[in-house]
């Protein structure tokens, strides 16, 4: 069950997205989507000052997070433990993993149920959890479709945006027991809901992702409309949630503005149906919620992004989705295009960075640095910058050490080329004969020559007009001065 | 796995410091003596229905509310204030629906409390004219799942609780002094749009939420 293993994903951006581009019924779905998703938050951000001041608040939050990190991971760890939740750290997905089949394994746990959980797909848990014999079943609506499916999530809000009605009750007509085919959307809605009520109640485990651990007072912050990460993380004995290392804040008084920023930029609603804090497992007298509850810290590779005071501000990312809903690349080419957990602009820097420029490399180069996601980021990711810089990495002599696998798309012929390049407009000499050249010869060049062929694949090779402006300017009797 | 922790702290603490901002002025807003209008239109506009009744009349005002509706098992805290309530005004009446006490811990009610109540009456803490929001404190007399099994939520909020934002009430009830075990903000009934954008209620928790204003309160 679940999506293949990204391994066995094709890798290169380059060669999917033209794949993607040529597929009508996926570009409705992201282009219905998108729209909507735009305009109602626009409609919630149309008190410009207002905008202004919460935005800024909210940025200053995630900056004070950062700013402080390393004191305030312990400060957290402190008040969770004190409150009785056991903290878990790990710098690697495989650590992660190994930690959350102990916890579960420990507790004799077959089944689990999980509410939406980035991070657990970055760990692809599921299938780790799989290979020991524990049936992990997804509970948000839109996770549990792609389940059924085998899919992976193409938007980090809503993980089944690319499939439409009719996929759906196609789907669930052919999963689903008893269910014929519906394109009635509480039918369908009914249908799930009778079919994952079964498996909370049996569930040994759950298992949540977080969006902001609360450092001053060890507090669990989740939000969801549905309910079922409220019944993932209420209704088995056990709760696990996962987190990475940046998702903090600082103190309660950092909460409501965030709070505000989060749905509002990520589907245009005030506040989601549900906003869930978590401070201890069940205590003396209670009748319900979880007897333990465990937070796994994930790094990988995040404390490396930190390391680089530029790359850092990637990290303030309270995963709203609105870079994506805005973003004019992502919107034709959706999120499985990708390949990586996270798409669209967010993923475009935070992916190169945590798996790599080497296996990631073109991601930073999909963008038109058209500077819509800069504009909607409720935390002002400056991602336009975190792009460029990037690109710089990635042919960057001798690798560097910023990012992993820096300099890793450096080629000895796109280095000589912008030697050349660098000389014509340094040398008045150099320009004047490679004016002369290209008006000359330009034309001859074929169109399958390396470096040319990347710009003429998608686009008419420009022709070169037969003198450059300043031999016509001469002959018009224009001097120099 | 204490490698892990002092690893990913050393190399944190190895990285160059950035500065640290200052927060700078926001004020959430205020809504005077329109609060009550706002949260009704708020709570309202995410498919919650607000009645305002007064706290002698609520327990045979939701008695016909639920007839209305054909409910007849309503899952009740006995210990709680609201539930001790409706305890006594239910009791003497035949045709009032089946109380369900919440008495037990979970594992001896989940049969019951997953399949066959069909409303939970909880009471609210606190309530959030801003956004149209409960502020819910389960405890062992109100425990989480009452608000969230049932198909219905019926929640009894007393007027004078009401708050303009999250922010004001944080401050003012100084919540960074103790967090209780779950705190929950409520706003309308679980909903979803996960199939094309279209809204569909009740997708795991309540299909309604409706919630009684005691006006004398």
């Amino acid at each position: 069950m679940g999506a293949e293993p990204r391994a066995a994903v094709g890798n290169d951006f380059t060669v999917r997205a033209p794949q993607a581009l040529n597929d009508p019924t996926l570009r409705a779905n992201f282009r219905r989507a998108m729209d909507g998703l735009m305009s109602k938050r626009a409609a919630q951000f149309a008190d410009k000052p207002a905008w202004d001041s919460l935005r800024a608040r909210g940025a200053a939050a995630k900056a004070r997070v950062l700013a402080q990190l390393p004191a305030l991971l312990e400060r957290l760890e402190d008040k969770c433990r004190a409150n009785g939740i056991t903290v878990h750290w790990a710098e690697t997905i495989p650590e992660a993993n190994a930690i959350v089949l102990e916890i579960l394994q420990k507790a004799g746990a077959r089944t689990v149920i999980k509410g939406k959980s980035m991070v657990s797909e970055e760990m692809e848990l599921n299938h780790h959890l799989a290979a020991h014999g524990i049936q992990a079943v997804e509970s948000d609506l839109g996770e549990y479709i792609i389940q059924l499916a085998g899919e992976a999530p193409s938007h980090i809000v809503m993980p089944c945006i690319h499939k439409n009605k009719a996929e759906i009750a196609r789907l669930f007509a052919e999963r689903i027991p008893g269910l014929g085919y519906t394109e009635d959307v509480d039918a369908l809605t009914a249908a799930a809901r009778a079919e994952l009520r079964g498996r909370f109640a049996a569930a040994d485990a759950g298992i949540s992702g977080v969006n902001f651990a609360v450092a001053e007072t060890g507090t669990l912050v989740l939000v969801e409309n549905e309910g079922n990460g409220r019944l993932s993380t209420t209704l088995p004995p056990l709760h696990i949630a996962l987190m990475g290392i940046e998702k903090l804040v600082e103190s309660l008084e950092d909460l409501p503005p965030l709070l505000a920023l989060l749905p509002r930029s990520a589907t245009g609603q005030h506040i989601t149906t549900y906003v869930n804090m978590i401070t201890h497992p069940r205590r003396a007298g209670e009748l319900d919620g979880p007897e333990e509850v465990h937070l796994v810290l994930l790094d990988s590779g995040r404390s490396r992004v930190y390391g680089d005071d530029q790359l850092r501000d990637t990290l303030r990312c309270i995963r709203c989705g609105a870079c994506m809903n805005h973003c004019p690349v992502y919107s034709r080419v959706g999120g499985h295009t990708y390949k990586f957990v996270y798409p669209g602009p967010i993923g475009k820097i935070l992916t190169p960075q945590l798996e790599g420029l080497d296996c990631a490399g073109d991601q930073p180069h999909a963008s038109t640095l058209c500077n819509a996601c800069v504009e909607v980021c409720p935390v002002k990711i400056p991602i336009a910058d975190i792009l460029v810089r990037l690109r710089e990495e990635s042919v960057r002599p001798g690798g560097g050490d910023a990012v992993k696998g820096g300099g890793a798309r450096r080629s000895a012929l796109e280095t000589l080329s912008w030697r050349a390049w660098m000389l014509i407009y340094s040398r008045p000499w150099a320009g004047r004969l490679a004016a002369w050249g290209m008006t000359r010869f330009g034309n001859l060049l074929p169109e399958r020559l390396p470096l040319l062929k990347a710009w003429t694949s998608v686009r008419t090779k420009p022709r070169f007009a037969a003198k450059s402006l300043h031999e016509l300017a001469r002959e018009q009797g224009y001097c120099d001065e | 796995m204490s490698d892990a922790r002092a690893n990913i702290l050393a190399r944190l603490r190895a990285a160059p410091r950035s500065p640290l901002p200052d927060r700078p002025d926001w004020t959430p807003p205020a809504f005077g003596e329109s609060r009550l209008e706002r949260f009704r239109a708020m709570l309202g506009s995410v498919h919650g229905e607000v009645v305002e009744t007064t706290l002698a009349a609520w327990p045979g005002l939701l008695r016909t509310l639920l007839a209305e509706r054909g409910v007849r098992r309503v899952l009740y805290g006995p210990a709680a204030d609201v539930g001790a309530q409706l305890g006594r005004a239910w009791t003497a009446d035949g045709d009032a629906p089946t109380l369900v006490p919440y008495d037990r811990p979970i594992e001896a009610l989940k049969a019951e409390l997953v399949h066959s109540v069909e409303a939970g009456v909880t009471s609210v803490r606190w309530g959030i004219a801003e956004t149209g929001s409960l502020v819910l404190w389960p405890d062992a007399a109100e425990p989480r799942l009452m608000s969230l099994l049932p198909p219905l939520h019926v929640a009894v909020m007393a007027a004078s609780v009401l708050y303009d934002s999250l922010a004001q009430l944080v401050a003012e009830q100084g919540w960074a002094g103790g967090m209780p075990t779950n705190a929950l903000l409520i706003s309308g009934p679980s909903k979803t749009a996960d199939i094309e954008q279209t809204l569909a209620y009740g997708v795991h928790g309540p299909k309604d939420l409706l919630v009684l204003v005691l006006a004398d309160q």
